[in-house]
């Protein structure tokens, strides 16, 4: 199941375990990214807080835990080479895992239409 | 700015709307930050190729004495700016800037000698107030914002070669040079200068020739738009201070690390020593130094540092020291760069200090300026 928030990130859900990165959109609005800093295995994240930062040669951003839940893996190579956002945002370029506390909060993320909907 | 206020637009603001740039509020003005390509190829393409810059939001000032001599335009000029503007040759520019009765820096200029008058660039943010202050101070002199002239800046290292196609004459000129030239039957100024660290050209030209100079040097394979994004990463790399971040009315030049733009004739014992508001504070620094000095700050990481973080002598944060007036992520030194201001016991190229970024303190190292190794054609 894919969803997305209003902050411009994409979820991928399968058993409970979020896989979070952000969206094609966000990774063009931002340009050429330089520097990505990502949470660290095992820290408990909540809903809206700080996740990520990312950053281009202009400005830094900040990227927000779409739920609650604990982080379970994260891509390094996104770290090592910032750019693999750019080239592709929804696929090598995922930020993090996220074993979420309770799966069925994703229910009331958007769906890939209403999110379509919303960046029109 | 709130809402309201109507953003004033360059002569070549129909050009970068249809080179698809993307556009944002800038001293006034609505100004290109990047086009398609992005910061970072741009940055890159500048310093491998040719960029060209709409640097028309500027102020272009004709001082001309009221005698019709540049001597006495320059004499007068010299009571702002603690620069030898008498002893500037025909058809050269210099790098100076107004001070205020604190010693402290109110904008920075260019400055030219141009024959029977004076030619000055401003910074946007400042133009109008630079030119209220001129206006005040030069009595005998008229003072004139050229409001029909836009201002295009070439920079790379092929400039020489894009700008050659239409006016050979171009190889002859050195760096800081200034002269007459006709592009597409246009009266153009051209200086061989810029900001941007490369070796590279600033056109004066008139408004409604902008366009079509701007295009056909865009017609060029090795040369691109280029916007503020860039040239803030472009002129960081290269060491330059952009007013309003790394100099303004809280800094001395000599806390600056701009004194090399103060002449032997301005200092203690020259012929015309002092005579410039804050002569006082300036000339007892260039003897005794400062407390303070702006230095170049390299991240020993590979995360950005910017603007106001705070930096440290340690990395608990205990000994705050100063704070980073500019910093980014230069394309060109593929990594974070960055200038900031440190007591003086701390501005030894190699001290380790540390800046505060979200929580952590992380080591940089003060370096020497500029980053990168300029082209500038001497």
């Amino acid at each position: 199941m894919l969803k997305f928030t209003a902050e411009h990130e994409w979820l991928k859900l399968e058993d409970g375990v979020a896989t979070v990165g952000i969206t094609s959109h966000a990774a063009e609005q931002l340009g050429d990214l330089v520097f990505v800093e990502l949470p660290e295995v095992g820290a408990e994240l909540t809903k809206d807080g700080n996740a990520a930062t990312v950053e281009s040669v202009k400005a830094a951003s900040d990227v927000y835990c779409p739920l609650d839940g604990e982080v379970a893996e994260i891509n390094q190579a996104i770290v090592d080479d910032p750019s693999i956002v750019n080239s592709d945002p929804q696929g090598a370029g995922w930020f993090f895992k996220l074993k979420l506390k309770n799966a069925s909060d994703a229910n009331a993320l958007l769906d890939e239409a209403a999110y379509k909907d919303l960046i029109a | 700015m709130d809402d309201q206020t109507v953003l004033k637009k360059t002569p070549l603001h129909a050009l970068h709307l249809s080179l698809g740039a993307k556009m944002v509020p800038f001293a006034g003005y609505e100004m290109p930050v990047q086009y398609p390509a992005g910061v970072l190829k741009e940055h890159l393409y500048t310093r491998t190729d040719a960029g060209l810059f709409d640097v028309s939001h500027m102020g272009q000032v004709v001082v001309k004495a009221r005698s019709g001599t540049y001597a006495d335009a320059a004499r007068a000029l010299e009571s702002l700016v603690p620069v030898d503007i008498l002893g500037l040759k025909e058809g050269r520019q210099r790098y100076g800037f107004f001070t205020d009765e604190n010693g402290c820096i109110l904008d920075d200029l260019m400055i030219t000698n141009r024959g029977d008058h004076l030619f000055v660039v401003v910074n946007a943010a400042c133009k109008d107030a630079d030119v209220a202050h001129m206006k005040a101070h030069l009595s005998d002199c008229d003072v004139t914002l050229l409001e029909d002239r836009a201002l295009l800046a070439l920079q790379g290292p092929r400039a020489e070669a894009v700008l050659a196609e239409f006016w050979p004459d171009v190889v002859d000129m050195k760096f800081m040079d200034v002269c007459d030239a006709s592009l597409h039957d246009a009266a153009c100024i051209v200086s061989r200068s810029g900001y941007s660290g490369e070796d590279g050209f600033e056109i004066s030209v008139p408004a409604e020739n902008a366009e079509q100079i701007a295009r056909a040097l865009l017609e060029d394979l090795h040369c691109m738009p280029i916007g503020l994004g860039a040239r803030d990463s472009l002129r960081l790399e290269a060491g330059l201070c952009l007013y309003g971040n790394d100099i303004d009315t809280t800094t001395s030049p000599i806390e600056a690390s701009l004194e090399w733009a103060i002449q032997k004739a301005r200092r203690p014992g020259g012929e015309r020593a002092g005579g410039f508001p804050g002569a006082r504070r300036i000339l007892d620094e260039l003897t005794n130094g400062t407390s303070r000095r702006r230095v170049g700050l390299k991240p020993e990481g590979k995360a950005p540092v910017r603007a106001h973080a705070k930096l440290f002598a340690d990395s608990e944060g205990k000994t705050e020291l100063g704070e980073v007036t500019s910093g980014t992520f230069g394309p060109s030194v593929e990594g974070p760069v960055a200038m900031g201001y440190v007591p003086a016991q701390y501005a030894e190229p190699g001290t380790q200090i540390f800046a505060e970024v979200r929580g952590k303190y992380l080591p940089m190292t003060v370096a020497k300026l500029p980053f990168i190794t300029t082209t500038y054609k001497r």
